[in-house]
């Protein structure tokens, strides 16, 4: 079992830097997801720690060793692709007997560890049959087996669940998770699904155009975002942001957009003072968006004047689409709202739960 | 009427056409292969396609043509000979050419770029160029006239090729294929061997075919490196003696000609499955 260091680590394909002084340490036994959108330098990330690609400065330490430079076989990891990478011609059997068998383990142990990871991933019954007669859930498990059997100090996956349709990648998210817990064994997974990310981590790193955004547990990450770019890209649907100003009124400190004036709840009072007058972003989360009448009680609210546009029945509860005159947001409504299309309605805003950014830096102000 | 029907009426001209051209193709060959077996009196009286009138009278045909071609006339040890200098110079280049194909697509290595432009490049370059000067090095090492000569020049006139075939095939396997071996513990040489080369064998197939048969059918480089004489002349040299010292007997040449052509025919009839079969399906998603 091991923990893993990235120290300053950048990464550079020519004049691109698709990794910049990364520099995070994960602890033995954690679940850690790396998440970003396309081309935020995650992938390249888990391929600099695989060993996969070379790294261009900085170092990385599995436990206490150091792998710059060994090469990847030695490293005691083993990676699940995106696209699983089961060769062709071989059997399930063989697949998962590969790497053992090139690591001249004793063919009594290899057959032993086969069938156990078999077990465990419920495709005992596939072990004699060939990739091609796999169904993509089949071939996921079988990926995942292949690493298993290793019994590797470090799990990587690489995105295991993007070809998998909806229902059997809730399904297989459990299982990984699962898989993790039995194992007890450090892991890293990279994909661009926050919710494979929030559901899956023990802790999210956060990553936009190769820089680190924001390294916490999911909770965290979900309930103070350090930034405007973590803000937005964690949750769905994602954040409302207003434009808006900093003003004082009556020895409060307020939030002033186009469209409305909200007061700032008593005990942030302080934080925001010293940053009157500034340019800043508001952000609040559609689900603290409420329809006045169903509002939770003893929340700190505030009522802003909104036109309805869309309203999308989810079941459980309504998104509704929101404007002013300058601004358009969304709520995510308790499903017994009167709000139709076209109607007029007070959105009602928990104060508690919003967020102030400086809309120079990006920055949270806390 | 229905559509279905209508669909096939109208295909009627066009199957009409292709197995027209099929027939008009093949015409010669049969001609030959039916002459082959008939009689040296029946050749010089009538054409071959008067069997057809008794299609079921098998005493029409007969071997001694073949038996004679191979025996008397020395076909039989010329085959031999063909094949001799055949087997070697498809196995031989094609082996270095997986070889150097697996390091172009896949190792990185300094001027590896520079140096495929070269072995490609080479291909412009027509083969009669080298005939003088190969020859004059040949005949100082002692090299003209031996199997040996002959093997390593057809292998350097194949190479190229081979390697720009087998390269842009090895490259386009998926690289996660190769990465997920090297993680389970494949140095580059257990890779080749054991996942390169079993996914390549549909590349390898038919570059080996067409190997097999340039060096099969070649007349030229045999007669310049090897020379006519009997123990090692190749089906091509002696097939071309027998065309010039018994012209007028068609009987022989048309089963000589048979004898030199069986072996690529049931070589591309036994191989051709693997011009179509996709070895790789299943290995990605898909």
């Amino acid at each position: 079992m091991a923990s893993v260091t990235y120290e300053h680590v950048t990464k550079r394909f020519g004049d691109v830097v698709a990794v910049n002084d990364l520099d995070i340490r994960i602890e033995d036994k954690e679940f850690l997801v790396f998440v970003g959108p396309s081309g935020c330098g995650k992938t390249t990330s888990l391929r600099l720690l695989a060993g996969l690609e070379e790294i261009t400065e900085g170092n990385i330490y599995i436990g206490d060793r150091l792998v710059n430079d060994v090469p990847p076989k030695d490293r005691d990891i083993a990676m699940v692709f995106q696209s699983y990478a089961l060769y062709p011609h071989m059997s399930v059997y063989e697949n998962m007997a590969f790497g053992l068998k090139l690591r001249k383990t004793p063919k009594k142990e290899i057959r032993r560890r086969v069938q156990e990871a078999a077990r465990i991933l419920g495709i005992e019954d596939l072990l004699d049959r060939k990739p091609k007669q796999l169904s993509g859930g089949q071939r996921q498990r079988v990926a995942v087996g292949r690493a298993i059997v290793r019994e590797p100090h470090v799990f990587l996956m690489d995105e295991p669940l993007s070809n998998l349709d909806a229902k059997l990648r809730v399904q297989a998210r459990a299982e990984i998770s699962k898989l993790h817990q039995r194992l007890g064994t450090t892991f890293v997974y990279v994909t661009h699904d926050q919710v494979e990310a929030m559901t899956m981590g023990t802790r999210i790193a956060v990553m936009n155009a190769g820089v680190l955004q924001q390294i916490d547990t999911p909770q965290n990450l979900y309930d103070y975002p350090t930034n405007l770019f973590v803000a937005g890209f964690i949750g769905s649907p994602a954040m409302n942001f207003f434009d808006a100003t900093l003003v004082e009124r009556d020895g409060q400190v307020r939030v002033e957009t186009k469209d409305f004036l909200i007061p700032i709840p008593e005990n942030r009072q302080e934080t925001y003072r010293p940053h009157l007058g500034k340019e800043v972003i508001l952000g609040i989360r559609p689900e603290d968006v409420h329809d006045p009448e169903y509002a939770p009680p003893g929340i700190q609210q505030a009522r802003v004047k909104a036109r309805v546009t869309v309203t999308e029945l989810m079941g459980n509860e309504v998104i509704v689409y929101l404007e002013t005159d300058h601004h358009e947001f969304l709520g995510r409504f308790d499903p017994r709202t009167g709000a139709r299309v076209g109607s007029a309605i007070d959105a009602t805003m928990d104060l508690d739960r919003m967020h102030i950014f400086d809309r120079q830096t990006e920055l949270a102000i806390r | 009427m229905s559509d279905r029907l209508r669909r096939v009426v109208s295909a009627i001209p066009l199957h009409m056409i292709i197995i027209g051209i099929t027939l008009v193709w093949s015409l010669p060959s049969v001609g030959l292969l039916v002459g082959s077996f008939r009689p040296k009196n029946d050749v010089f009286s009538t054409g071959w396609w008067t069997v057809f009138q008794h299609p079921f009278d098998f005493t029409q045909f007969q071997l001694d043509n073949y038996i004679h071609v191979l025996t008397a006339e020395g076909m039989g040890r010329a085959f031999l000979n063909s094949l001799t200098i055949a087997i070697p110079s498809t196995i031989i280049p094609i082996t270095v050419a997986a070889f150097a194909a697996y390091a172009f697509a896949w190792m990185d290595f300094p001027g590896r770029q520079v140096l495929f432009v070269v072995v490609v490049g080479l291909l412009v370059i027509p083969l009669q160029m080298t005939l003088i000067p190969l020859l004059r090095v040949y005949n100082r090492l002692g090299l003209s006239g031996a199997f040996l000569g002959i093997w390593l020049a057809h292998t350097g006139y194949g190479l190229p090729f081979a390697v720009y075939l087998l390269r842009n095939f090895i490259g386009t396997l998926p690289k996660d294929l190769l990465e997920s071996a090297f993680l389970d513990g494949a140095s580059h040489l257990t890779a080749f061997t054991r996942l390169v080369l079993p996914l390549s064998v549909p590349a390898i197939a038919s570059l080996a075919i067409f190997q097999f048969l340039w060096v099969w059918n070649d007349l030229l480089v045999a007669l310049i490196y090897l020379g006519g004489t009997e123990e090692v002349a190749p089906l091509t040299l002696k097939l071309s003696a027998l065309v010039q010292s018994m012209g007028q007997d068609w009987h022989l040449l048309t089963a000589a000609a048979f004898v030199s052509m069986a072996l690529p025919l049931v070589l591309f009839f036994s191989l051709q499955r693997y011009f179509v079969q996709g070895l790789l399906a299943g290995s990605v998603k898909g």
